[in-house]
């Protein structure tokens, strides 16, 4: 977000546009704070013990706090006056502590008022989330 | 008597896909669930500052007002969250989480690793602090049994509808998990690596590689160097040799990389690299330390040498700073 109040408004957007890429870290910090704030308790989001018997590499994000990182990563491009319609995501490669994400995303339909994007959150094994976001623009 | 036996049939034919079906879908789980707190502030801000999420008309009471929304909203994406149960054992099930009935079955038919594959969230409208939601789910569907990379299992399908406290549908999410049989594991390095016949010509290689030493034939007649190990000089038809060290410092002249099939001892994908050592001859080997796509013809790299086992040193090559 870039401080200020403004919002794009429908006809500043088209369909081809590009979403500025968003890196986000994976920290164990981000991955626990995300469970317990989405009140996610399932060990494998906070015990990296347990999670690593259990087969897995370390502790990977729960699907709560992805949800939550494409909303922020929607709006902070659109500004505080567009309205989240839908987020319909397919979850792939976990997110594992030490990897990074970025996420990409691009407008397939544009419509008036009503966009829809696709966003594509990629690490270092391949693509963690793919989503498609409904936006109702100002 | 022939009725009852054809009815029998039928019963045994019937898939597990076919019983849960018609045993939970269309139905909900359990009675609508309260969430134990109203829409706040704070698990509003504590979700933000976890996202890194820093739009004003989550947190900031001046900015929201002049906002689109007039006041503070939550994050649409928090929807599920206030009917998580948290830590406590009251409420409605986890994430995702099914009646306890259906997980039975599916655990009982042997799938029982899960995960979460699709999470489809629409919002009627943002929610306030102060709105008090309650949760219904609904099994949505039942897939016949799937085989993915993760093995063999069901897709279940699940939506909960969340009302407000005046009954007003403010959203719904549709969950798709997947209750599979882990597959059988591929081969992996966990396998033995496959041990090199060793014969008399080929044994100083292989004993070099034990002492970290990169060992090459050379002609004693004509100092040429071979490799792979032979009798005979092809340059000057002498059958006397003996083993000379080499640096390790090659580059890579050529190489593929193996995705399939799976083999024993390996991990895939694989590269195989043919390199050119700075004496001049060339080796097969395989690369370490480098993913298949960072490696380009040309490439400078060294020799390490990595024991396997008490009896097997492998002399493979890994990248080195060129000069």
């Amino acid at each position: 977000m870039n401080g200020d109040l403004s919002t794009l408004r429908s006809g500043d957007v088209a369909m081809g546009d590009e979403l500025p890429p968003l890196e986000i870290p994976i920290t164990a910090t981000l991955v626990v704070a995300g469970a317990i704030a989405s009140g996610d308790y399932q060990e494998v989001h906070h015990d990296a013990e347990l999670s690593k018997s259990r087969g897995t590499k370390d502790i990977f994000m729960n699907i709560l706090t992805t949800n939550g990182l494409l909303g922020r990563y929607v709006t902070d491009w659109t500004g505080p006056d567009a309205l989240l319609k839908a987020v319909r995501l397919r979850l792939g490669a976990p997110n594992y502590p030490g990897d990074t994400m970025t996420l990409t995303g691009k407008v397939t339909a544009a419509a008036e008022g009503e966009i829809t994007l696709e966003i594509v959150g990629a690490n270092s094994l391949g693509n963690h989330v793919t989503a498609t976001v409904e936006v109702a623009l100002p | 008597m022939g009725e009852g036996r054809g009815e029998l049939e039928t019963l045994t034919q019937q898939t597990l896909a076919d019983r849960l079906r018609d045993e939970f879908v269309g139905k909900p789980i359990g009675e609508p669930y309260e969430a134990r707190d109203p829409v706040s502030l704070p698990m509003i801000r504590s979700w933000c500052d976890a996202m890194g999420d820093r739009n004003p008309v989550y947190s900031d009471e001046e900015r929201a007002r002049e906002s689109i929304h007039g006041g503070i909203v939550a994050p649409p994406t928090m929807l599920q969250r206030w009917t998580m149960k948290g830590l406590s054992n009251e409420g409605p099930p986890q994430a995702g989480g099914l009646g306890s009935r259906l997980v039975e079955a599916l655990e009982g038919a042997g799938f029982t690793s899960v995960v979460a594959t699709n999470c489809e969230q629409e919002y009627t409208r943002y929610l306030r602090p102060g709105d008090h939601l309650t949760g219904t789910t609904i099994i949505k569907a039942v897939s016949d049994e799937k085989k993915t990379a993760l093995g063999s299992g069901h897709f279940i399908e699940s939506q909960i509808t969340w009302t407000d406290q005046t009954g007003e549908t403010v959203g719904t999410q549709m969950f798709r998990i997947y209750y599979y049989k882990q597959a059988e594991k591929q081969p992996s390095s966990t396998a033995p690596r496959p041990r090199p016949a060793i014969s008399d010509d080929t044994r100083f290689f292989w004993e070099g590689a034990s002492g970290k030493e990169l060992l090459v034939q050379r002609c004693t007649s004509c100092a040429t160097l071979r490799h792979p190990p032979r009798p005979m000089c092809a340059n000057c038809r002498s059958l006397e040799w003996e083993p000379a060290p080499m640096s390790g410092r090659g580059s890579v002249y050529s190489f593929v990389v193996h995705h399939h099939p799976p083999v024993p001892g390996f991990d895939l994908p694989f590269v195989v690299a043919l390199v050119e050592l700075e004496e001049g001859v060339r080796m097969v080997s395989n690369l370490t330390g480098v993913t298949p796509e960072e490696v380009s013809i040309g490439m400078p790299v060294e020799a390490e040498f990595v024991p396997v086992d008490d009896e097997l040193t492998l002399p493979l090559f890994a990248p080195r700073s060129a000069g």
